[in-house]
């Protein structure tokens, strides 16, 4: 199948086809990492900046590795925004990117939209890393892989987000996602970090966490950002563990099997009893492997190289 | 540089004759094919008129219309502080490209407009222009919400009205003083409605759009708690309330009750919010970024039904230059506003006229008559006698918006590339002829 988008901005408007063929080629770049050398040459000659305005570790690592893995050559970006003018970096950078002709930029920005925003200025193919609150597209397809890895079929999977659905660009991108492979989704979490007309996602909405733990058959449980409580979001990181942190208890009294993901980093004993984490029913560090597999597969698809070897032209 | 006033193509006539015209009259609500003489500065006759042994200038116009100068009462012109992005003259010529002869610069000067002197200087630098800037006043010094402006003077020196804009006046107590003190000189505050308290940190209208977009949003309630309470103080008071441009269904609604009550309330509408929704953000175009936020399809309908039944009295454009380096950048990181006065007429026919809302007369008189009422400038009517400046406008011609091709200093606007409908032909203000320029 050919793969017709010339960036991955978001999942929003994905296909069960499109995410498919996405996991099923990061499938076999995971066959790749458990090799003795677990190095292909498919993007020898390629050039990949990794622009990163916001800080993270996990995401960056695992782009990195997923880079050196398929042989590119990779130089790294940073800056926080909060030490720059806002604006003015990504737009200079962009003019920077242009002048090095640099095939792919991997972008995460605070700002929703940023990785649109650098498609109106350089012709490279851009992935977003995480923009804002709104999509972190390649952490959604590594919770897909994940579960796919488990339970075969996403079809009529019952998959809870818990926590700041407001401010959470891994809850939009999985409930896209989730929703394209035929997963139903909930969203569950106290109303200040549930956002305006959540409902038009068309996902269930709980505001017990019992109850939803009852429904669910996976929880993807989301690191509560602690300084949202000085916004008066919520009273107190004790108050939160109290409703809706997810612990043993919880999960004993459902008297059924429940898997959990976590796009890391943990605030272990917040939302997420530190035991439990590291319990049998917690995919966490699979989430970790499989996002290297599938950063590969998005870098691949996106790279211009086809499946025949051929350079892919046309855009989307 | 020239001033416009020394252009050639703009002369002084001092009598004129416009023949065969579809004149509007936004008073009487009509629409008629005539002849207008204009002598002296003033209308002097309306009607079927015999050219011949006429000894003044003679202007066919060819059965397009012809109306009274049109007014926007609410437009930025970043003078004094901003002149990379507009100034007066810049601003005038942007103007009279979209078919107005008078403009009401907002006070969200750097620094604002608060002192006599700064209206005085606005008005000093119009004085050559073919374009009559009447200011709108600081409420309180340096807008900062706090002391009120010397606002006797103010209006002496040619200020029409006080606003805060690009942010409300900041508390009710403020406003309750501002109010009574500004009704010994009977005219209006201008208030730009919205809470900062729900308002800070959004950048878009929110929405389930915001939902999705991951944008952080402004919600409609910003805009109603803002207009409530103002409208509660302006009936306390008795002073003239003047909503700056209303965006929310809500906000409408209780607009159209305070009139049933009595109380002295008006408002504006943008074109941008009559036209477009929210949805539209969805590309993250920086251009589609303004205060207040386009909402939803639902609001959008609400100013239709509004402007409709005259609860909305006005259409102004909130013109809003900004320079491309700072509009061009991440929607959150971009400043708020656009462009208005260049599209503006283009878009009341295409979106207002043509589909039936509005009639012409009535669409005229949003632009016309009623800005002029509520500023009680001595403007905006066709009567005989009265001072005239004209609008001539091609209703049906067909044009497309090219940003390269504006002639504001700033290109921020939202409908480049857009087709509408109805263009200016010429201007006769201050005395003076312009034909427009054709491509």
């Amino acid at each position: 199948m050919e793969f017709n988008r010339k960036h991955l901005l978001g999942l929003e408007g994905f296909t069960k086809k499109e995410i498919t063929h996405i996991l099923d080629t990061a499938e076999s770049f995971k066959e790749v990492l458990s090799r003795p050398i677990p190095k292909v040459p498919t993007l020898r000659g390629k050039t990949i900046v990794n622009l990163f305005f916001e800080d993270s570790t996990r995401t960056r690592i695992s782009f990195e590795l997923a880079e050196k893995r398929l042989s590119a050559d990779s130089v790294n970006f940073s800056a926080s925004t909060s030490s720059v003018k806002k604006g003015e970096t990504l737009r200079d950078t962009a003019r920077n990117i242009e002048a090095m002709k640099i095939d792919l930029v991997v972008i995460r920005h605070g700002a929703a939209g940023a990785p649109h925003f650098l498609t109106r200025c350089v012709d490279a193919a851009i992935i977003n890393a995480g923009d804002g609150a709104h999509e972190h597209p390649t952490q959604g397809l590594l919770d897909l892989m994940t579960l796919r890895d488990k339970f075969d079929n996403l079809k009529g999977l019952k998959v809870a987000i818990v926590g700041d659905i407001a401010h959470s660009r891994v809850a939009r991108s999985n409930i896209y996602g989730l929703q394209a492979m035929g997963a139903e989704v909930a969203l569950c979490g106290p109303a200040t970090f549930m956002p305006y007309e959540a409902a038009h996602w068309g996902t269930e909405i709980f505001f017990d966490i019992d109850e939803c733990i009852e429904w669910a058959d996976v929880l993807n449980v989301l690191r509560i950002q602690l300084e949202r409580q000085h916004k008066g979001l919520f009273p107190s990181i004790r108050e939160y563990h109290a409703l809706f942190g997810v612990t043993r208890k919880r999960l004993d009294q459902a008297r059924k099997d429940i898997t959990i993901l976590h796009p890391g980093p943990i605030n272990r004993g917040v939302e997420i009893e530190s035991e439990l984490a590291d319990s049998e029913c917690s995919l966490i560090l699979n989430q970790v492997t499989n996002g290297v597999a599938v950063r590969m597969a998005v870098l691949y698809l996106l790279s211009g190289e086809s499946e025949d070897g051929s350079a892919k032209g046309g855009e989307s | 540089m020239k001033t416009i006033a020394q252009n050639a193509a703009c002369q002084k006539v001092d009598k004129i004759l416009f023949r065969n015209a579809l004149v509007v009259d936004p008073e009487k609500g009509s629409q008629t094919k005539s002849d207008v003489v204009v002598e002296g500065g003033k209308f002097e006759e309306i009607g079927k008129i015999d050219a011949t042994g006429f000894d003044g200038k003679v202007v066919e116009v060819n059965g397009k219309v012809l109306c009274p100068g049109l007014i926007d009462m609410h437009v930025h012109l970043r003078q004094p502080g901003r002149e990379d992005e507009e100034t007066v003259e810049s601003g005038a010529l942007a103007a009279m490209a979209g078919g107005f002869t008078a403009v009401c610069p907002m006070p969200n000067t750097d620094p604002a407009t608060d002192t006599a002197e700064i209206v005085g200087f606005l008005k000093e630098r119009a004085q050559d222009l073919l374009v009559d800037v009447y200011p709108i006043a600081a409420v309180t010094r340096g807008r900062a919400g706090e002391e009120l402006t010397e606002m006797g003077s103010l209006v002496e020196a040619g200020a029409v009205a006080f606003s805060d804009d690009g942010d409300p006046v900041a508390t009710a107590g403020i406003l309750r003083r501002a109010m009574e003190y500004v009704r010994m000189f009977d005219v209006p505050i201008i208030e730009h409605c919205e809470d900062k308290t729900l308002s800070r940190g959004g950048a878009m209208n929110e929405s389930a759009v915001s939902t999705r977009l991951g944008l952080p949003g402004i919600p409609g309630i910003s805009e109603d708690v803002t207009v409530a309470r103002d409208i509660e103080v302006a009936a306390f008071t008795g002073a003239k309330l003047h909503i700056a441009h209303i965006s929310t269904a809500n906000a409408v609604e209780l607009v159209r009750q305070a009139k049933k009550r009595g109380i002295h309330v008006t408002c504006e509408v943008t074109p941008h919010h009559f036209t477009l929704n929210d949805e539209v953000v969805s590309s993250f175009d920086s251009n589609f970024k303004m205060h207040p936020p386009l909402r939803t399809q639902a609001d959008v309908a609400a100013m239709l039904e509004g402007l409709k039944d005259g609860t909305i009295d006005v259409i102004a454009t909130d013109h809003a230059p900004h320079s491309i380096e700072e509009k061009e950048v991440e929607f959150d990181a971009a400043p708020f506003g656009i462009l208005g006065l260049e599209t503006a007429l283009g878009l009341v026919m295409k979106q207002l006229v043509h589909p039936g809302i509005l009639t012409l007369p009535q669409a005229i008189a949003k632009m016309t008559s009623n800005p002029a009422s509520i500023l009680r400038l001595q403007r905006g009517v066709l009567r005989k006698g009265a001072a005239a400046s004209v609008t001539i406008f091609d209703p049906d011609v067909a044009w497309t918006v090219d940003k390269s091709a504006l002639k504001s200093k700033s290109k921020n606007t939202p409908f480049d590339g857009w087709n509408l409908t109805g263009r200016v032909v010429g201007l006769y203000s201050k005395g003076r002829w312009w034909p427009a320029e054709t491509e």
